[in-house]
């Protein structure tokens, strides 16, 4: 891999929040955009990303790319994204190990794969193919799921592991995904935690979720929990320089109440980096 | 099971929820599908009410939401964007409210603002640079943004109360209908009403036909003095309006 590490923390770039980054200097060392936002031709959303971009360094984050998708991925999206890619020239370009699309029909969710030798075998292709298409190395987010495919041949980690090993590709390690999905399909998420390739990790998710009826739901809209706090404070120590960023989609709180929140990410952060030396 | 096949069992269960479609996937798996069945239509449900708002207000909720029920029944999302998950929706109301045309025309005109919110940017011709036009052969190019359609209610007045966050007036159903232009200049999306000759006129220049010709058809309709007065109003305020993009010029088409 020669996605070079970028030490840092970061907020994503959400609409309540365009105002404050045009108009001051927040204190945050990146954002990070949603991409499908602005693949766009034009208007007011571009150049928005195009004057934050002059401030601080970006990192464009996909939600439907659609990697695991059986029949392959959509060219006219790898194209859309290689223009936005070539004008903001982000510090990074990822995206989730999910499925969106089958056959024209999209259902725009990070839809679950089954951690089968067929499914890396198709899910290393895409990736391939997206770099090719991209010029450049992307980061694969470890996705959060509802439902555990039987008939896995191995682990989510161990696959995560494969993927990278094979197509080059680096890791965004959502922490709260690893909570979320531990809790619902009952693995220990230390072990998740110590078998991811943890060199390849360049970028870290923070978030919160809810309580569904039977399993948790990934729904960004809480602040960070304590136990994924304390899953941040235990991979820290573990990983190089990474670039840390709370992800907030729903009920966003004032920037503020986000800086504060970050700060108890740099803080964590930094005192891991700090005994891991 | 291929991943090909497990995927598109996944994909029917999302577009129907029925039992059967579950069952082909895994009863185990019905708490974890239920998830995201849940997303699925929650998704296309915020879509559908973020961009029709003024559509949603003009309804009202209760029937709003039966308008999208029946729409995420009759079309799945295709695109990469959930954005444009919202094109079909004015003919689902049309199919829906026949007797209440109105309904659809305000959904097709926010529908065509948010489209024009994200069209291309060009620069627009300034009426300082039009000396040295050879308008003989002169071409006009139009902005990317423009959007027009037919509509038959003071669905214009409806839509402009609704974003002034007025009353809006009782819907009203013209003789004859009319046509209705979004475009966007800057960043700031337009609409207004076009009259027949400015249509036509507007219809007949973005077809790539010279200025000229445009001016002798409204000289054969209205004279030549008036003619010529209303070509050179209409193309004062198609420039004011910042619609006009370019001017080319064109050789004349070679006479025989």
């Amino acid at each position: 891999m020669t996605i070079v590490p970028f030490a840092g923390f970061g907020l994503g770039l959400r609409k309540p929040h365009y105002a404050a980054f045009l108009e001051s200097r927040v204190d945050v060392d990146f954002v990070e955009a949603i991409s499908e936002n602005f693949m766009i031709d034009g208007g007011q959303p571009l150049d928005i990303l195009r004057r934050v971009r002059a401030s601080y360094p970006v990192a464009l984050h996909g939600v439907s790319m659609s990697l695991g998708s059986a029949d392959g991925l959509d060219p006219d999206y790898l194209e859309r994204l290689r223009r936005l890619v070539d004008m903001i020239e982000p510090l990074f370009v990822s995206d989730h190990l999910s499925w969106s699309r089958i056959d024209r029909f999209n259902s725009h969710d990070l839809l679950p794969l089954p951690y089968t030798l067929e499914a890396l075998d198709l899910v290393c292709a895409n990736v391939d193919r997206a770099q090719m298409a991209l010029g450049r190395e992307m980061l694969i987010e470890n996705p959060s799921s509802y439902l555990d495919f039987a008939g896995a041949d191995m682990t989510e980690w161990q696959f995560l592991g494969e993927l990278t090993r094979r197509t080059g590709c680096g890791l965004l390690l959502d922490v709260n995904n690893v909570f979320v999905s531990a809790a619902n399909h009952g693995f220990d998420p230390i072990t998740y935690l110590d078998g991811i390739p943890a060199p390849q990790v360049r970028q870290i998710h923070l978030a919160g979720h809810s309580r569904g009826e039977a399993l948790l739901i990934d729904t960004h809209d809480q602040d960070v929990p304590v136990g994924v706090w304390d899953l941040y404070a235990y991979v820290m120590p573990r990983l190089g320089p990474v670039a840390t960023m709370i992800e907030r989609d729903d009920r966003i709180p004032p920037l503020a109440e986000l800086l504060e929140e970050l700060s108890v990410a740099r803080q964590l952060g930094t005192s891991g980096l700090r005994s891991a030396a | 099971m291929s991943l090909l096949a497990l995927q598109r069992d996944v994909g029917t269960w999302l577009r129907d929820g029925s039992d059967a479609a579950a069952a082909a996937i895994g009863a185990r798996y019905r708490p974890g599908l239920a998830v995201y069945l849940n997303n699925y239509r929650a998704q296309l449900a915020a879509s559908l009410e973020t961009t029709f708002a003024l559509t949603k207000a003009w309804m009202g909720d209760a029937a709003f939401e039966e308008a999208r029920v029946v729409h995420v029944d009759r079309v799945a999302p295709s695109g990469w964007t959930l954005d444009a998950y919202g094109r079909d929706f004015p003919m689902t109301l049309a199919a829906l409210y026949p007797d209440y045309p109105e309904v659809a025309e305000l959904a097709w005109t926010e529908w065509a603002t948010s489209e024009a919110f994200v069209a291309p940017d060009r620069n627009v011709v300034d009426a300082s640079s039009l000396g040295a036009v050879d308008w003989d052969r002169a071409v006009l190019r139009f902005s990317p943004t423009i959007r027009i359609a037919g509509v038959s209610t003071n669905v214009f007045d409806i839509w402009l109360a609704l974003t002034e966050d007025r009353v809006p007036p009782a819907a009203q159903r013209f003789s004859e209908p009319q046509k209705l232009l979004v475009w966007r200049i800057g960043h700031s999306c337009r609409v207004r009403p076009m009259n027949a000759p400015e249509s036509a006129a507007l219809g007949q220049a973005r077809s790539g036909e010279t200025f000229a010709q445009l001016c002798d058809t409204l000289v054969a309709s209205n004279g030549e003095e008036q003619g010529t007065a209303l070509a050179g109003a209409i193309l004062g305020q198609w420039i004011a309006e910042g619609l006009i993009t370019d001017i080319a010029d064109v050789a004349p088409p070679a006479s025989r």
